[in-house]
């Protein structure tokens, strides 16, 4: 009899502890033997809206359990690339596998299930506006979960804690800053611990005390959670203090990757123009026009000028 | 919650609202009546032209309502109009058999009803009887042509 | 010549395309209604679905029941002065209330629920596109057709037909105040005549037929053009436009076919 209890805590101890740990606010760290697995896996994506073609060719391979970054000028497509990697668009040709599973060959329940197990941080925090900041949290919990209202609301808390916002659990959504509202929307992401976040720019219009504070919070959730994490962003600064491995993309393709040291000093042009941000180079100052000369004068009398 | 609550709260009365309103229409705009059918009988009455009667019209008795045209057809072995009438049942038993009914006109361009007389015979009409004597509409055309000729010939 | 030609042949292949593109919309809405509307209804889903009745139901009564009322003067007004030609000023009632029942409180009543509730529901769904809601509650795995649309679909099918009840009433009863209580007609005979004519089936039951119907169509385009619109603040302007202007289109078209095929003996 005893020796049955025994065996059954014995192998109900590690969710049982982590079930209490997760309560107290610690995370253990899991699948650490797994970091070296790719979690995703981005083969020769093709993607392209109307005539514009956005990818041509990408292919990344995003290791579990690290930061990586994926850098490059705006309208590169990067919000583009994590949406396909949610599986909200379908790339033209190529495939994207998550832990395994092609996204774009699941059915819509299966789509479903894998997107519990992923969170995303939008550039614009995109809370619910009719909701307050404590339904907003517990959004996830309640649509996926059957715990009791109690436990939510401790969960809730405890995810509030973490980006310091317990206090602000009743304001709505229209009363918080753009910083604030980033924290609350990187609570809910992470509501249903999942293993991996996809952060779409989460600097960007940030007062330098609250892009601080994000920075600090992404790189503690993701030793913490020991969660997989995908952050797009252009600013260079913040993006190498937390990254382990960027990627930087531009033209539709990817022209670097690697440690943010090695591509620090990367002699290839449009690498060093990106990470030194200088104005001019091979990606150009000016939209490709006419010669001024020409646009000024007007075509006949360019050509009676010689 | 409690917002919650009140939200529910008006969110009940307005579709109360809307059954109330349906059975207004109902009633009060329709004349609708929750009366069992088994509370009427019927009559029949042929009159050799109805004018401009149509079903669901007012069968009155003393310019009381006391029940409505439930049918019109033609009846061909006479050729005339054969009017089914669905009157109170408390009149059952009560008319006298040598009742009239005349198709009367509500002014001068209004609709046309029924009117019934009572007489004075000592048996009654019962559920299915038909009431001989009738008087049928007055038709406008008819009564001119009528007045046109009377000018002529004299 | 050459250009002339190329320049005609252009505008053929640019209705053309405008032609594509009315079809795949047309698709792409019916594709969306059938996602929407089936659903498996839960206590959430209740919940939800009673916030939105409340937004485009009992909020947009006001102006329905205002509405009304004048419409019910304004025709006892103008039906007196007719009548009152032919010595037939009793008929007001049955004047009243078949035009109220027929057609103005359906028409009326979902004109100005296009106006009032179809509006907001597009600017509603399309600011939640824009700034990304949908999406993100699409990344929690709760699709947005079942939680955002769905009850706001079955909202306003259910909310209209009962604005538009709530109209005749209060059209009817405004009737009365003009034509009775003001002009002198007989309060019998304006009950009377209406009684006699309006029949329960026929036009009290056709007319809840055509607000349904319009119900649906209005709910169903003011939901699609806010979930399909271009997500930016102009955007958002140019689909609560188009609400309004095709879904006051589609229920006055609609309402000369259901009338024929109703009322005119078809």
């Amino acid at each position: 009899m005893f020796d049955n209890i025994s065996k059954t805590l014995f192998f109900k101890l590690p969710a049982l502890s982590r079930f209490i740990l997760t309560r107290f606010g610690i995370e253990m760290k899991v699948n650490q033997h797994m970091t070296d697995v790719p979690f995703i896996q981005v083969e020769d994506i093709h993607f392209s809206r109307g005539d514009n073609d956005i990818f041509r060719g990408v292919s990344m391979i995003i290791p579990r359990g690290k930061v990586t970054a994926i850098m490059g000028p705006s309208g590169t497509g990067k919000t583009t690339l994590l949406k396909l990697i949610g599986g909200q668009l379908t790339p033209d040709r190529g495939r994207i596998l998550i832990d395994g599973q092609d996204v774009h060959r699941l059915s819509r329940k299966a789509l479903f299930a894998l997107r519990k197990r992923m969170g995303m941080l939008f550039q614009s925090g995109a809370l619910f506006s009719d909701l307050d900041v404590f339904e907003n949290v517990a959004f996830p919990l309640r649509v996926h979960t059957d715990l009791p209202d109690t436990m939510i609301r401790d969960l809730v808390l405890l995810k509030l804690q973490a980006v310091g916002l317990r206090g602000a659990r009743h304001l709505t959504p229209a009363e918080l800053s753009g910083g604030m509202a980033r924290r609350v929307a990187l609570a809910r992401a992470v509501a249903l611990d999942p293993e991996l976040i996809l952060y779409d720019e989460p600097f960007v219009g940030q007062d330098p005390i609250s892009m601080g504070v994000l920075v600090q919070l992404i790189k503690r959730l993701n030793q913490a959670l020991s969660l997989t994490s995908v952050v797009v962003s252009h600013d260079i600064k913040e993006t190498l203090s937390i990254a382990d491995y960027l990627y930087l993309i531009a033209d539709g393709q990817v022209v670097a990757h690697g440690s943010p040291s090695t591509l620090e000093v990367n002699q290839d042009p449009r690498v060093s123009q990106f990470m030194h941000g200088e104005p001019d180079g091979p990606v150009p100052f000016h939209y490709p026009a006419e010669t001024l000369y020409r646009d000024i004068l007007g075509h006949d009398l360019a050509i009676k000028a010689g | 919650m409690k917002r919650s609550k009140t939200m529910e709260f008006g969110v009940g009365l307005f579709m109360l609202a809307g059954i109330v309103g349906l059975v207004f229409l109902g009633l009060r705009v329709s004349g609708l009546t929750l009366s069992a059918p088994s509370d009427t009988f019927r009559l029949e009455a042929n009159f050799a032209n109805i004018g401009g009667l149509k079903p669901r019209a007012r069968v009155t008795m003393a310019g009381v309502t006391v029940g409505r045209v439930e049918a019109i057809e033609l009846d061909t072995e006479w050729y005339d109009a054969r009017v089914t009438l669905s009157l109170n049942s408390e009149l059952e038993g009560q008319l006298s058999q040598d009742t009239t009914a005349a198709i009367l006109t509500a002014g001068l361009l209004g609709e046309q009803y029924i009117g019934l007389s009572v007489g004075g015979a000592p048996e009654m009409l019962q559920e299915g009887d038909v009431i001989r004597d009738t008087q049928s509409a007055l038709v406008l055309e008819e009564l001119i042509q009528q007045f046109v000729s009377n000018m002529v010939s004299n | 010549m050459q250009s002339k030609f190329s320049h005609y042949a252009a505008r053929v292949i640019g209705l053309g395309r405008k032609g594509c593109d009315v079809v795949e919309a047309l698709g792409r809405a019916t594709v969306f209604l059938a996602q929407s509307a089936v659903g498996v209804p839960s206590r959430e889903g209740w919940s939800l679905w009673l916030r939105q009745m409340h937004f485009v139901g009992v909020l947009s009564l006001a102006i329905v029941l205002v509405s009304g009322l004048f419409i019910g003067m304004v025709l006892a007004l103008q039906g007196y002065t007719i009548l009152v030609d032919f010595g037939a000023e009793q008929a007001l009632g049955q004047m009243v209330a078949l035009s109220l029942l027929r057609e103005l409180a359906p028409v009326v009543a979902a004109l100005l629920f296009a106006g009032r509730a179809g509006s907001a529901l597009t600017a509603e769904i399309g600011l939640m596109k824009a700034t990304e809601q949908l999406t993100s509650m699409e990344m929690i795995g709760v699709d947005p057709l079942r939680r955002v649309v769905a009850p706001r679909l079955w909202a306003g099918f259910v909310a209209l037909p009962i604005l538009t009840v709530g109209f005749s009433v209060v059209g009817i009863w405004g009737g009365y105040l003009v034509g009775v209580e003001w002009l002198g007609v007989f309060e019998g005979s304006y009950w009377s005549n209406m009684q006699a004519s309006v029949s329960f089936i026929d036009d009290i039951g056709n007319g809840m037929i055509k607000s349904v119907v319009f119900a649906l169509v209005v709910t169903w385009i003011a939901v699609f053009q806010g979930y399909d619109l271009v997500p930016t603040s102009e955007g958002i302007s140019r689909a609560t436009t188009r609400t309004v202007v095709y879904s006051s289109l589609a229920v006055l078209g609609l309402d000369f076919v259901l009338t024929a095929v109703m009322f005119g003996g078809l």
